[in-house]
């Protein structure tokens, strides 16, 4: 095994600032926000904060550097992770080897974006060079076109029908309806699921995560000093990342972590069967799905039987999305690629108040992100461990 | 004291005598005379504006334009014409302006120019309007009104696949005008000659013959039918251009009311 | 299966025209290449010089060996539709108003995956042609055709709006008496233009074709010489917002180098070729420009016809080769200007022509006028901006593509 372990480094101080749907304020308040917070509960001043890891859409101009000076902090270590859904988990192990190796001592890890009225129009049509010369100019308008091509495929490859989508959404609403943060607040069934109407076949309203602002944190901190501390933590034990695998498929039905899933399992030192509960990256049910399958949760093409056999509410047999992912809480930028790993926190140390899995100890978290032309580039998998309650 | 000026010019302010207009007006569609291809071309009349009381001159309207010296209603000056290239002071500007105020008599080939594209004025025909009118006054200007500044269209230049079709004088016309010591000689049809004009000996004769005797030329005329055969004064001054070989001009007649 | 299109309604006249919207105009330098493509009707991409991989989307430096050596060559158009979908919700403006917009994921045997706008007459699973078109932002976008279309298949709308196809539209020649103009008329009106306007200067001149064109249905004579700004004026403001494509013939030719003449017929020739055009851009442009979302016959493009001589000179030809060049330069700064509007500035580029007497001397091959109107309807149809017709015509713009300075050489009698 050449991959080394991560004792002596653990995470605490998991934070969701509540969403809004539009804001007038700037992403620099939103991470300001969460950024007090976390400080709040581990008891330190902003200058005593002496790592940071920032990921955001919307600070332009300004870069993580300029906001250093925007908040008086004066960072030995600082960070930028521009992996959308995926850098979550990519913060995270980067964070966890600089404190292991000692060239930092506390990182605040944080993901935070506004969304004004023209943010997300504005946003799509600079997003990066191939969606402005090979996708914007032919209507595809946000990422709902791409993934209804992806799913579109993926359907006709596997013969899923869209009803085994619809439990995915429908389970994460009944997660959500726990979660007083969550923005959507309404019950689903499956019938609304199937006669909502269609935002690019075979693309559904209930298949979209409606952009919002807010911001998530968490902090990777030296286990000595959370003790101390008197902070409850949580502890990794495997990470995997990869972009831009698997460059030659046509269409994206696998992704990333279908390379590196044998030595997630393995760094972990067990089963997929051993977990308690799984946070996917669920901009769309079709790529949760697709993470079941490339996480070896079940076989490629086996996702829809497996959800038709599985209960993914937080009471169920396989809780899933327990405070109702981005699909029902919001996706506020670049803290979608956070909201699943700092849920999971809170549930391995036992912290998750109503959204709570009982006796839950052991979280794998997966990231996917940055939809460029025609794919996910981005792809992270983390499989964390707590005391529990 | 009374001249014979200013009686001249109290007869046209009683309204005794008027002012007949024998001037087309210049307009882009109005035709001018076509050669073959290979040759250069008369200039059309155009008018572009430089400003109208806009941001391009905001208490202004003013135009360019653009014409040939033998554009519309013109004068033909000597050395238009390679027979007169040498005539001394030939050119607009050296004609001693006395020549362009004078005598006018009209003779109406109206009938026959109905009948005929082609009429043709001869010897004969002056000579039968001199029995009626006199003979043709010495240094007085000879228009022959053919009514043809009433067509239209394509029917007045009347070209077709052998050129064009108008009324116009034969070279001894010309030679018997010459011989009364007429100023020059006006029609109403693009040119002095006539469309076939080419054919004769020499070719263009009105040209060739009037020019190389110094005598002036016009063309376009019109309302020529508003004239009296004899006792008008023409007033036909052309612009002074250097070395000009002729202008369109404000053609105007004197007439008794 | 394509819906027929039908002819359109009498335009209502209490409803507001609607403002002409873009689809996404913003590309990177590289992606222009697919425009410079769609521009002269071609499919093609960058091909790596050294390990031959095609590249999509445009990019900087080769996929598959890092090299930056990336030209621009036609590639096979056959590929496989894999995937696709219909969208019904969009930001953009320019799609808000179309949906529902259908597109696809196709792979192209060359090698590439793209994403395309679909032709109606293709679905998943079918092996498709690609092509490359303008859209109305005058940027080369990739669609999907049939292999084989139906009778109809130009008149799916997705490829309709990439096109200028004069059915059902109405066109105005500039000038009836060049040599070229009937067969013109014929031609379009074969193509199922709904009416054709013929421009006639100096009606006071006879010319022998006038019975043929007043024998014609459908196809009106009315006065305008491009040399007259008033008459320009009056006609458009007569039929101005009645003219959907419009197609410039005047011009003004004669013989005759730079040296040994006078500028005399150069001036006509300017006055004609270039500031004819001028004024016909002016009087017609701003109304064409304001009716390129106005429904089924909706401004579609303004069209010159250009001696191949714009590009260079032929010796002999001084005046008149530089009245070409000159119009072929307004033809670029009216392509900027109707750039926002979605009107397309189409060039149409021939060598000396049968029946043009001046260029009468001039040995085979020439163009016939059924061969340029044939020419005019196809580039119109494919919705290009550059078109060349006869041999003539494509080898010197060929030539001019790869070597301009060369064939400036070879055509000026340096060469041997």
């Amino acid at each position: 095994m050449r991959r080394a372990p991560y004792d002596g480094v653990v995470l605490t101080a998991p934070v969701s600032v509540p969403y809004v749907r539009y804001t007038n304020e700037t992403a620099h308040w939103w991470i300001a926000r969460a950024l007090r917070e976390v400080l709040k509960i581990i008891d330190m001043t902003p200058p005593e904060l002496d790592g940071l890891s920032v990921s955001s859409f919307t600070l332009a101009p300004d870069t993580p550097v300029g906001l250093t000076q925007h908040l008086g902090l004066s960072p030995r270590w600082l960070d930028t992770v521009p992996m959308g859904g995926a850098c979550g988990v990519a913060a995270m192990r980067r964070a966890a080897r600089a404190v292991q190796a000692g060239d930092v001592d506390v990182v605040a890890c944080v993901a935070g974006d506004t969304n004004r009225i023209d943010s997300f129009r504005n946003l799509l049509s600079a997003f990066s060079r191939f969606s402005m010369d090979a996708t914007f100019p032919y209507g595809f308008g946000g990422p709902n076109a791409s993934f209804a091509l992806l799913q579109d495929a993926y359907m006709a490859e596997f013969g899923t029908p869209r009803e085994a989508f619809g439990q995915i959404a429908v389970a994460q609403r009944a997660n959500a309806l726990k979660n007083p943060q969550a923005l959507m607040k309404k019950p689903l069934t499956l019938e609304d699921y199937m006669n909502a109407r269609m935002i690019s076949d075979p693309i559904g309203l209930f298949d979209c995560v409606m952009p919002c602002a807010g911001a998530e944190a968490f902090v990777m901190m030296r286990e000595d000093m959370a003790v101390a501390k008197g902070l409850p933590f949580a502890r990794i034990s495997a990470t995997i990342e990869r972009t831009n695998a698997f460059p030659n498929d046509p269409i994206q039905l696998r992704g990333g972590w279908a390379v590196d899933v044998d030595e997630l399992w393995q760094m972990a030192g067990h089963g997929p069967e051993d977990i308690d509960l799984l946070q996917t990256y669920d901009d769309y049910p079709v790529i949760c799905m697709m993470q079941f399958e490339d996480l070896g949760f079940c076989a490629k093409g086996g996702g829809a039987a497996f959800v038709a056999k599985h209960d993914l509410t937080i009471g169920g047999d396989f809780p899933h999305n327990t405070s109702g992912g981005q699909l029902s809480v919001g996706q506020a930028g670049a803290a979608g690629g956070y909201l699943g790993l700092v849920e999971a926190i809170r549930q391995v140390t036992g912290t998750a108040g109503p959204t709570q899995v009982p006796d839950a100890r052991r979280a794998a978290v997966s990231g996917f992100g940055v939809i460029n032309y025609d794919r996910g580039l981005c792809s992270a998998a983390a499989v964390i461990e707590g005391a529990g309650a | 004291m009374s001249t014979a000026v200013s009686e001249v010019a109290a007869a046209l302010s009683r309204g005794t005598a008027r002012i007949v207009d024998l001037t087309h007006t210049l307009d882009p569609d109005f035709p001018v005379i076509v050669l073959p291809p290979e040759f250069g071309q008369c200039a059309r009349f155009r008018m572009e504006e430089v400003s109208a009381y806009d941001h391009r001159g905001p208490a202004w309207k003013w135009h360019n334009i653009t014409l040939n010296e033998h554009t519309g209603t013109h004068f033909d000056a000597p050395i238009h014409w390679v027979s007169g290239k040498d005539v001394p002071n030939g050119a607009v500007d050296e004609i001693d302006p006395g020549a362009f105020v004078g005598p006018v008599v009209v003779i109406d080939c109206s009938d026959g120019a109905a009948r005929h594209d082609d009429y043709e004025l001869t010897p004969e025909v002056i000579e039968t309007w001199e029995a009626q009118h006199g003979r043709v006054p010495k240094d007085a200007w000879v228009l022959m009104r053919t009514d043809w500044s009433k067509r239209s269209g394509a029917d007045y230049l009347n070209m077709a696949e052998d050129g064009a079709h108008s009324p116009g004088p034969t070279p001894a016309a010309i030679e018997l005008l010459l011989a009364r010591g007429i100023r020059g000689f006006g029609t109403e049809t693009v040119g002095t000659d006539a469309g076939q004009g080419m054919h004769y000996t020499p070719p263009y004769p009105a040209h060739y013959l009037l020019h190389g005797a110094g005598k002036f030329g016009l063309q376009c005329l019109c309302n020529l039918d508003l004239l009296p055969p004899t006792g008008a004064l023409l007033i036909a001054p052309p612009l002074k251009i250097k070395g000009g070989t002729g202008s369109p001009l404000r053609v105007l007649a004197m007439v008794m009311a | 299966m394509t819906e027929p299109l039908a002819p359109p309604p009498k335009k209502n006249p209490q409803k507001r025209t609607l403002t002409p919207l873009l689809p996404p105009a913003t590309r990177s330098r590289a992606a222009l290449g697919l425009g410079v493509m769609a521009a002269t009707g071609r499919f093609g991409l960058q091909v790596c010089a050294e390990c031959q991989a095609v590249q999509y989307p445009p990019r900087d430096a080769c996929v598959k060996c890092l090299s930056h050596d990336l030209p621009w060559q036609d590639v096979d158009p056959a590929g496989t539709l894999m995937a696709e979908t219909t969208i019904r919700v969009s930001p953009e403006p320019y799609f808000r108003e179309r949906m529902p917009w259908r597109i696809g994921a196709v792979k192209l045997d060359a090698g590439p995956m793209l994403n395309c706008h679909l032709h109606g007459e293709v679905a998943r699973g079918d092996t498709v042609r690609m092509a490359l078109k303008l859209d109305r932002a005058g940027q080369g976008v990739l669609i999907a055709l049939p292999l084989e279309g139906s009778d109809v298949m130009q008149d799916d709308p997705v490829l309709r709006a990439m096109s200028c196809d004069p059915k059902h539209r109405r066109v105005l020649i500039s000038d009836a008496r060049s040599p070229v103009a009937l067969a013109l008329a014929e031609a379009l009106l074969a193509a199922g233009a709904a009416h054709v306007f013929a421009g006639e200067p100096e009606a006071w001149r006879h010319w022998p074709a006038r019975a043929a064109f007043e024998a014609m249905e459908d196809v009106s004579l009315l006065p305008l010489d491009v040399t007259d700004v008033s008459s320009v004026q009056k006609l458009s403001a007569e039929i101005g917002g009645k003219v959907d494509i419009l197609i410039n013939s005047a011009r003004f030719t004669r013989p005759g180098g730079v040296l040994g003449n006078d500028t005399t017929f150069a001036r006509d020739a300017m006055e004609v070729n270039t500031l004819g055009l001028m004024r016909l851009a002016q009087g017609f442009g701003p109304g064409m420009a304001a009716r390129v979302q106005d429904g089924t016959n909706a401004a579609a493009a303004f069209v010159n016809l250009l001696s191949v001589q714009a590009l260079v000179p032929d010796a002999g030809f001084g005046a008149f080769g530089a009245s070409q060049a000159a119009a072929r330069s307004i033809s670029q700064s009216l392509r900027a200007e109707f750039r926002a509007s979605g009107l397309r500035v189409m060039n149409v580029y021939a060598g000396p022509g049968e029946d043009d007497p001046w260029f009468q001397p001039a040995p085979p091959p020439k163009v016939t006028p059924k061969a340029l109107a044939r020419s005019v309807v196809q580039g119109l149809v494919d919705g290009v901006e550059e078109v060349t017709c006869g041999d003539v015509a494509r080898d010197v713009y060929a030539r001019w593509q790869d070597n301009a300075l060369l064939l400036e050489r070879e055509l000026t009698g340096a060469g041997a």
